[in-house]
C-alpha cells in the first residue's frame, strides 16, 4: 500500500479517479477506526494541498477549505456570526485534534455528534466538491445523508465550504453538553445565529441540532416561529422539536436528549442574541 | 519513500510504511521513547509532540506527513528548551508527577502553551492541557506546576526526613521522560506477541490448522494451552486461583485469551484476526448477578454452586432487634458499575531467555507474587524465573493480576528469542480487572438523640468470570460497611457472584467505596429524619479510642475519625451559608454541601502481609537501599528511603536506591491495600534502625551518636567523641556489603471468628470529606466547585505526597460518582470510558491529621485507598443538599439527575 502526498489539487484529483483510496488530512478520525491488520487500500494524504486550507472571502460569500483545522477556525479573525463556529471549533476533542483534526474531516467522517455540522449548517453551509469532471456544490443538509454515509461520488472530493449571503448584522452561539469538560462526545449540541432588527426583533434565525438526529439539522419551524420576536417573547415548545429522534446510549437516554435540548436551545439563542448587546 | 524530518533539531530520514503512525516512528526508529502511547485515538493525550511548535497527537498523525517539519519531543525538549527545564523543576517541586506516564504529554503540552503566553491563567492551563489524561494527580498539581513554571527556584537539599515534603527521588527521569515504562525496555525490532481474544461473553470455540498458521511468513510461533508447561491456572489467592492464561473448551467473558501469535513487528502488523483458524460458538451468558444466580444460568466454576464464589459476614449485637427498637430507621437500594482502572499506561513488558533463566520485565505491582504466579505456570524451578518490574504507569489494584507476563515468558520460551507485548488499550480494558459492581441494601436504625440503633447490611458484588480478588472484597466490605462508627448492633453479609464478566478485582478501596455510598448516604438521610446536623450526627457515632469496632477490636489509640469531622466544622457552616445565599439567588442553578466519612484497614484482612526491606553499606561508603515496595506512582520509592534515612540518621539523597526486582532486592509484598508506608516502611524503619545500631556497636557509641557517612568512611559522633570506621578494612559479602540489615516487619492482626470477631488490621486510616457542588437542574450536569479532605494519616511522611494521594484519590472518586461506568462491549475505549479530565477537578483543601498510630513508621497510617471512599458519597449528599434528590446509582451522569429531579417535581 501507498502513502501518496500530493501538493496539487490536480494530482489528488488523478489519484481519486483512478483508483479506490482513503482520504487522510488530519488523521484524527482515520487512525481511531483502524483495526488490527493491514490497512487495505492505498492513502491519499491531502494535507499538503495549498489551496484546500484556509478561510477566505469574496463579497458576501465565505469559503473554508477542506483541511481548515479547528485551531485555524478560532485563531481567525472571524464576523460575529462565526462565533457559534470558533465556539465548536474550540470543543472539538482538545487542543491537539484541533491543531490536526480538519473541517471537512468532521463533516465527511457524518457522526452524528460531529461538533462542526451544527454551527456550518447555521451558516447555510455548502459542500464544494470536485473532481476531474469539475466542480459542484450542495448544501450541507443534502451532502451529509446518514450515519457515516455522505453524497460523494467514488471519484470526488470535499475542496471546501462555501457560506453565502453570511449575514453581517447576526451573531452565532454554540452549546455543547457532555459528561465532562474536555474530550468529550455531545450528549446533544445546539448551534444558533440570529440577528435582529433596529427594533430588537429577530430578522435571521438558524438553530441547527447535533446528536439528536442520525444527521444534524436545522429547526425549520422554530426558525420561522422566531422571526419577528423579541428575545423575551421566545417560547419554545414540543412541535418545534418534531423533527428529532434521538438514540439512548451510554451518554443519555432518548428522552433526557430531547428535554436537554430544547432548554439548551433556549439558552444558544438567547447567548446569540445577547451578543448583540 | 523517504521520509526527512527535524527532530528535536537533528535531522532525520526514516521510510515508514503507508498507515504509520508519527508516534511508532518516534518510538520504534528513532528511539524517542519518551513519547508514550496511551490509546491510539487520541483520546489520552500521552503521545503529545509538537509539530512546528503546535501540539498535536503523534498517535493520530501519518509519519508521512512529519516530512519537511520540525518535531519535538520531551526527550529533546527537556535538555535544552527553557521552558521545558523550567518545567520539569516546577512539576517536581510541586509533585505534578506521579506514575510519571502522562508527564511528557503534559510538559509538552504546557511548553506550547509557555512560548505563547508565558503567565497563565488556570483556565488557560486547563484548555491547553486538558487533552491530557491523568488518573493518578488528580491534575490540581499540574495546574500548579505549569502556573509556577515561570519562577521555579530548585530547593536546596535538606536531610529529607520523616515528615519532610520533599521532591520525589525517583522524579528527575519522569520529568525528562527517560523512566522507562512496560512498552520501553524492549529492543527495536524485537518479535512481538499478540493474543488472540474470545468476541463473546461466553462461547466454545475449535482451533483449525495451527501448525499450518505457525507456517506463515514472519510467524514464529503460535502459544495455546498446549504450550503451557506447567499449571494453566492463575490467581492471586491460592485457595480461589482459577483463571486459565488461555482458555480451554470454553470462554467466560468477552475479551478472555485462547492462543497468541508471536511475530516479527512487520508479521504481526499484517496479521488479520479474521484469518487465524479459530471457530466460534456463542453460549448464553449471565452479564448480570441476578442472571447468574437465576435456576437455569450457565455455572462458571464446577465447584461453585450457583455462581456463589464465596461470601463474607460480620455480626455483633443483635442488629434486628435493634432496628425494631429504633427510634427512626431508614432503608435504601443502591448500585454500582464497573469501574475500569484507566492507568494510562496499559499492560505491557519483555522477556527473554538469558543463560536458560526467563526474564520477565513488566508493569506490576507485586513481582513476587508474578514470579509465584509463573513458576506454578511454567512448572519451572522458581530460581529459573526472573521478574524484573518496569516503571509502572498507574496501577490502582489491577497491576497486582497477572497480564502479559505469562504470554511473554511462553514465548521467549518456545521461540528462544526476546519476545514483547503491549496491550491496546481496548485489550486491557476487556482482558483485565474492574472495581466489582454492587448491589446493596441497607437498613439503619437511631434513637432520638441521635444515636446509631441496628445496622443490617447486605451487598452483592459481581465478580465476574475468575475470583481475582473477589475474596478479599468480600471479606473487606461486611469488616468495613459500618464505616468508622460506634455500632453495637451490626450485621453485614455480602456475596460475590460470577458471572461472564470480566474479572472484577482490585481497585483503590477493595468494594469499600461502594459500601460508603450505602452507609453515608443513609447516614444523611438518618440525620435529616432526626433533624440533626449531618456532621454532628457523625460526630456524635464517631469510634473512638477504647470503643470496640464492629468486628470487637478495640483500639487503646490512633483512633483519628473525630478530628477529621471537626477538621471540616468551618468549611461546613461557611459553604452551606454560601450555598443557601447563592440559591437564593439562582432558579436553575442549584447548590449544595455534603460531606461523608471513611476508614480503611491497612494491610492484608487477618493474614500474614510481611515485608522484609535490605539495606547494605559498601566499602566506598555508599549506603544501598533495597527498596522493594512497587512504586507505581504514589511514592513508595520517596516515602521508604525518607523513613529509612530516618532511623539510620544520614540524609536521604545520600541513598543508592536498588529496586524490586526479584534476583537482588527481597519481597516488600505487593502494593495495595495501602500497606507500603506502613508495612515496609515499617520494615525499613527496622532496617535502619538495625544498621544503625551495629555501625554504633562498631565503636561502642550511644544511641544518640550522629553519624556521617563520606567516602570509604564512617564518622560517629558521640556526644564529644568522635569515632571513624574505615570501610576499607571490613570484610565485603558476595554483594559488596561490608555492613547489611535485612528486616521483616509483618502486622500483628488475629482472625475472624465466623461472626467476623478478631483483629483484622493493626490500624486504619480515617478521612472525611466535604464537597460543594453545582447542578444544572435543567440539565442535570453537577460540577463540584471545591473539595475539603481531611485525612487521619498518623504521621505524614512526606506532606506533598500525602496531598498528591488525597487529589488523585478525589479524582477517581468523582470520576466513580459522575460518569465512569464500564459496559463490555460497549464502553471499551477512552472516549465511550471517561474519566475526570483537567477541566473536571476542582481546588482540593487538604487538611492532614496525624493522630499517631503506634504501630506505623514514626506513627504513619496507610492513606492510598482511604481517599476515595467518602468522595462518591459526600457528592451524591451535595446533590441532596442542592436539588433535593437523592442519587442511589452511580454514576449521576446528567440523564440520571435530570430524571431524578424531574421524579421530584412532577415532571418539571
Amino acid at each position: 500500500m501507498h502513502h501518496f502526498m500530493p501538493t496539487a489539487l490536480n494530482e489528488a484529483l488523478d489519484h481519486i479517479a483512478a483508483k479506490e483510496v482513503k482520504i487522510v488530512a488530519g488523521g484524527t478520525d482515520y487512525f481511531p477506526s483502524q483495526n488490527q491488520g493491514p490497512i487495505k487500500t492505498d492513502l491519499l494524504d491531502i494535507s499538503r494541498i495549498p489551496e484546500l486550507s484556509g478561510i477566505s472571502c469574496d463579497g458576501d460569500t465565505w469559503r473554508i477549505g477542506a483541511t481548515t483545522s479547528w485551531s485555524d477556525i478560532f485563531r481567525t479573525s472571524l464576523p460575529p456570526c462565526f462565533d457559534g463556529l470558533q465556539a465548536a471549533a474550540r470543543e472539538v476533542g482538545s487542543l491537539q485534534i484541533q491543531n490536526a483534526g480538519t473541517v471537512a474531516g468532521n463533516v465527511c467522517n457524518a457522526s452524528p455528534a460531529a461538533d462542526g455540522v451544527p454551527p456550518l449548517l447555521t451558516l447555510d453551509a455548502q459542500a464544494e466538491l470536485q473532481s476531474v469532471r469539475g466542480k459542484r456544490v450542495i448544501p450541507l443538509n443534502e451532502f451529509i445523508t446518514g450515519v457515516r454515509d455522505i453524497a460523494l461520488a467514488s471519484d470526488e472530493m470535499v475542496t471546501g465550504f462555501l457560506l453565502p449571503n453570511v449575514p453581517h448584522t447576526a451573531a452565532g452561539a454554540f452549546e455543547k453538553l457532555g459528561s465532562r469538560r474536555y474530550l468529550v462526545i455531545s450528549i446533544t449540541m445546539t448551534a444558533a445565529v440570529i440577528g435582529f432588527d433596529p427594533q430588537g426583533r429577530i430578522n435571521h434565525a438558524r438553530v441547527a441540532i447535533g446528536a439528536c438526529s442520525p444527521v444534524a439539522q436545522r429547526m425549520l419551524q422554530l426558525e420561522a416561529d422566531l422571526i419577528g420576536k423579541t428575545l423575551g417573547e421566545i417560547t419554545l415548545n414540543d412541535s418545534h422539536f418534531s423533527t428529532l429522534s434521538p438514540i439512548a446510549d451510554v451518554r443519555g437516554s432518548a428522552e433526557f436528549r430531547l428535554e436537554a435540548v430544547a432548554e439548551q436551545c433556549l439558552r444558544t439563542i438567547t447567548k446569540a442574541a445577547q451578543a448583540h448587546e | 519513500m523517504t521520509t526527512q524530518f527535524t527532530l528535536n533539531g537533528s535531522t532525520v530520514s526514516v521510510e515508514p510504511y503507508a498507515g504509520e503512525r508519527l508516534s511508532e516512528t518516534l518510538r520504534e526508529r528513532v528511539g524517542a521513547r519518551d513519547v508514550k502511547i496511551g490509546c491510539n485515538a487520541g483520546d489520552c493525550g500521552a503521545c503529545t509532540v509538537l509539530v512546528d511548535g503546535a501540539p498535536v497527537c503523534a498517535c493520530l498523525m501519518p509519519a508521512h506527513q512529519a516530512a519537511g517539519r520540525s518535531v519535538e519531543t520531551l526527550g529533546g525538549l527537556a535538555k535544552t528548551d527553557l521552558d521545558a527545564l523550567r518545567l520539569a523543576e516546577s512539576f517536581q517541586n510541586h509533585g505534578a508527577a506521579q506514575c510519571g506516564i502522562c508527564t511528557p504529554g503534559m510538559i509538552v503540552s504546557a511548553v506550547a502553551l509557555l512560548r505563547e503566553e508565558s503567565t497563565p491563567s488556570e483556565t488557560q492551563v486547563q484548555d491547553a492541557l486538558g487533552g491530557v489524561l491523568c488518573r493518578c494527580t488528580g491534575y490540581r498539581k499540574i495546574i500548579d506546576a505549569v502556573i509556577a513554571a515561570g519562577s521555579t527556584d530548585i530547593p536546596d537539599l535538606t536531610l529529607g526526613h520523616a515528615g519532610e515534603g520533599i521532591r520525589r527521588l525517583d522524579g528527575a527521569g519522569k520529568v525528562a521522560g527517560t523512566e522507562a515504562f512496560g512498552d520501553d525496555v524492549a529492543p527495536q525490532g524485537t518479535l512481538e506477541v499478540l493474543v488472540i481474544r474470545s468476541p463473546f461473553p461466553r462461547a466454545g470455540f475449535q482451533f483449525g490448522d495451527l501448525d499450518a498458521f505457525a507456517q506463515s511468513t514472519g510467524i514464529e510461533a503460535v502459544l495455546t494451552s498446549a504450550d503451557i508447561p506447567g499449571r494453566n491456572v492463575f490467581g492471586v489467592i491460592p485457595d480461589f486461583a482459577d483463571q486459565p492464561v488461555f482458555a480451554e473448551n470454553e470462554t467466560r467473558f468477552r475479551g478472555e485469551a485462547v492462543a497468541a501469535i508471536v511475530g516479527t513487528p512487520e508479521a504481526v502488523r499484517a496479521f488479520d484476526p479474521s484469518q487465524f483458524p479459530v471457530t466460534w460458538e456463542e453460549r448464553p451468558a449471565s452479564q448480570s448477578v441476578h442472571e447468574a444466580m437465576a435456576d437455569d444460568a450457565a455455572q462458571l466454576h464446577a465447584d461453585r454452586a450457583g455462581n456463589v464464589m464465596c461470601g463474607g459476614f460480620v455480626q455483633c449485637g443483635d442488629a434486628e432487634a435493634a432496628l425494631a427498637d429504633a427510634d427512626v430507621t431508614v432503608e435504601g437500594k443502591f448500585r454500582s458499575g464497573f469501574v475500569e482502572h484507566g492507568y494510562i499506561e496499559p499492560e505491557a513488558g519483555f522477556a527473554e531467555i538469558v543463560n536458560g533463566r526467563v526474564e520477565i520485565h513488566a508493569c506490576t505491582q507485586a513481582p513476587v507474587m508474578d514470579l509465584d504466579a509463573m513458576e506454578i505456570i511454567l512448572g519451572m524451578p522458581r530460581e529459573l524465573i526472573r521478574i524484573i518490574p518496569t516503571g509502572v504507569g498507574g496501577g490502582f489494584g489491577s497491576k497486582l493480576d497477572l497480564s502479559v507476563q505469562p504470554y511473554l515468558a511462553l514465548g521467549a520460551l518456545k521461540t528462544g528469542k526476546p519476545v514483547r507485548l503491549t496491550y491496546s488499550r481496548t485489550e486491557s480494558m476487556q482482558s483485565t480487572t474492574k472495581r466489582h459492581p454492587s448491589d446493596i441494601t441497607l437498613r439503619i436504625g437511631a434513637t432520638k438523640e441521635g444515636k446509631i440503633k441496628g445496622f443490617d447490611f447486605f451487598g452483592y458484588f459481581n465478580t465476574g468470570a475468575y475470583a481475582s480478588w473477589g475474596p478479599t472484597v468480600a471479606n473487606r466490605v461486611p469488616v468495613h460497611a459500618s464505616g468508622p462508627y460506634q455500632i453495637t448492633d451490626y450485621r453485614a453479609e455480602s456475596q460475590g457472584i460470577h458471572t461472564h464478566c470480566p474479572p472484577a478485582g482490585a481497585f483503590r478501596g477493595f468494594g469499600v467505596p461502594q459500601s460508603a455510598i450505602a452507609q453515608e448516604s443513609l447516614f444523611d438521610e438518618l440525620a435529616d429524619k432526626l433533624g440533626i446536623d449531618p456532621l454532628e450526627f457523625r460526630i456524635r457515632n464517631s469510634l473512638e479510642n477504647h470503643v470496640p469496632t464492629v468486628c470487637g477490636q478495640v483500639f487503646e489509640q490512633g483512633v483519628g475519625i473525630k478530628p477529621c469531622f471537626e477538621a471540616l466544622k468551618s468549611a461546613w457552616d461557611s459553604e452551606r451559608t454560601d450555598a443557601i445565599a447563592f440559591n437564593a439567588e439562582n432558579d436553575i442553578f442549584k447548590r449544595g454541601v455534603g460531606l461523608a466519612g471513611g476508614w480503611y484497614g491497612c494491610g492484608n484482612t487477618s493474614l500474614p502481609n510481611p515485608s522484609t526491606i535490605k539495606s547494605g553499606i559498601r566499602k566506598d561508603g555508599t549506603v544501598v537501599l533495597h527498596q522493594g515496595a512497587m512504586d507505581i506512582g504514589q511514592g513508595a520509592n520517596t516515602v521508604i528511603s525518607q523513613i529509612y534515612a530516618t532511623a539510620l540518621g544520614i540524609p536521604v539523597h545520600q541513598l543508592e536506591i536498588v529496586g524490586p526486582d526479584t534476583d537482588v532486592t527481597p519481597d516488600a509484598g505487593k502494593t495495595s491495600a495501602s500497606r507500603q508506608t506502613y508495612v515496609s516502611g515499617s520494615a525499613a524503619r527496622l532496617s535502619g534502625n538495625a544498621m544503625r545500631a551495629q555501625i554504633l556497636a562498631q565503636v561502642n557509641a550511644g544511641a544518640d551518636a550522629t553519624l556521617e557517612i563520606s567516602a570509604g568512611q564512617i564518622k560517629i559522633t558521640d556526644q564529644d567523641t568522635a569515632h571513624t570506621i574505615d570501610l576499607a578494612t571490613l570484610s565485603a559479602d558476595d554483594e559488596g556489603y561490608v555492613l547489611l540489615s535485612q528486616e521483616t516487619y509483618d502486622p500483628p492482626t488475629k482472625p475472624l471468628d465466623e461472626n467476623g470477631q478478631g483483629i483484622p488490621y493493626a490500624q486504619f486510616g480515617y478521612a472525611a470529606h466535604l464537597v460543594v457542588v453545582e447542578i444544572d437542574t435543567k440539565l442535570g450536569t453537577v460540577k463540584p466547585l471545591k473539595f475539603v479532605a481531611a485525612h487521619d494519616v498518623g504521621k505524614a511522611i512526606n506532606p506533598m505526597l500525602v496531598e498528591g494521594q488525597v487529589q488523585g484519590g478525589i479524582a477517581q472518586g468523582l470520576g466513580m460518582t459522575l460518569m465512569e461506568e464500564y459496559i463490555p462491549g460497549r464502553t471499551e475505549n477512552l472516549h465511550d470510558y471517561l474519566i475526570p479530565t483537567m477541566g473536571d477537578m476542582p481546588p482540593v483543601e487538604t487538611v492532614i491529621i496525624e493522630e499517631p498510630d503506634a504501630h506505623g513508621p514514626y506513627g504513619a497510617k496507610g492513606l492510598g485507598e482511604h481517599v476515595l471512599i467518602p468522595t462518591a458519597p459526600a457528592i451524591l449528599n451535595a446533590i441532596k443538599n442542592a436539588c433535593g434528590v437523592r442519587l442511589t446509582q452511580v454514576p449521576a451522569t446528567p440523564s440520571r439527575v435530570r430524571a431524578a429531579i424531574k421524579d421530584k417535581n412532577n415532571g418539571k
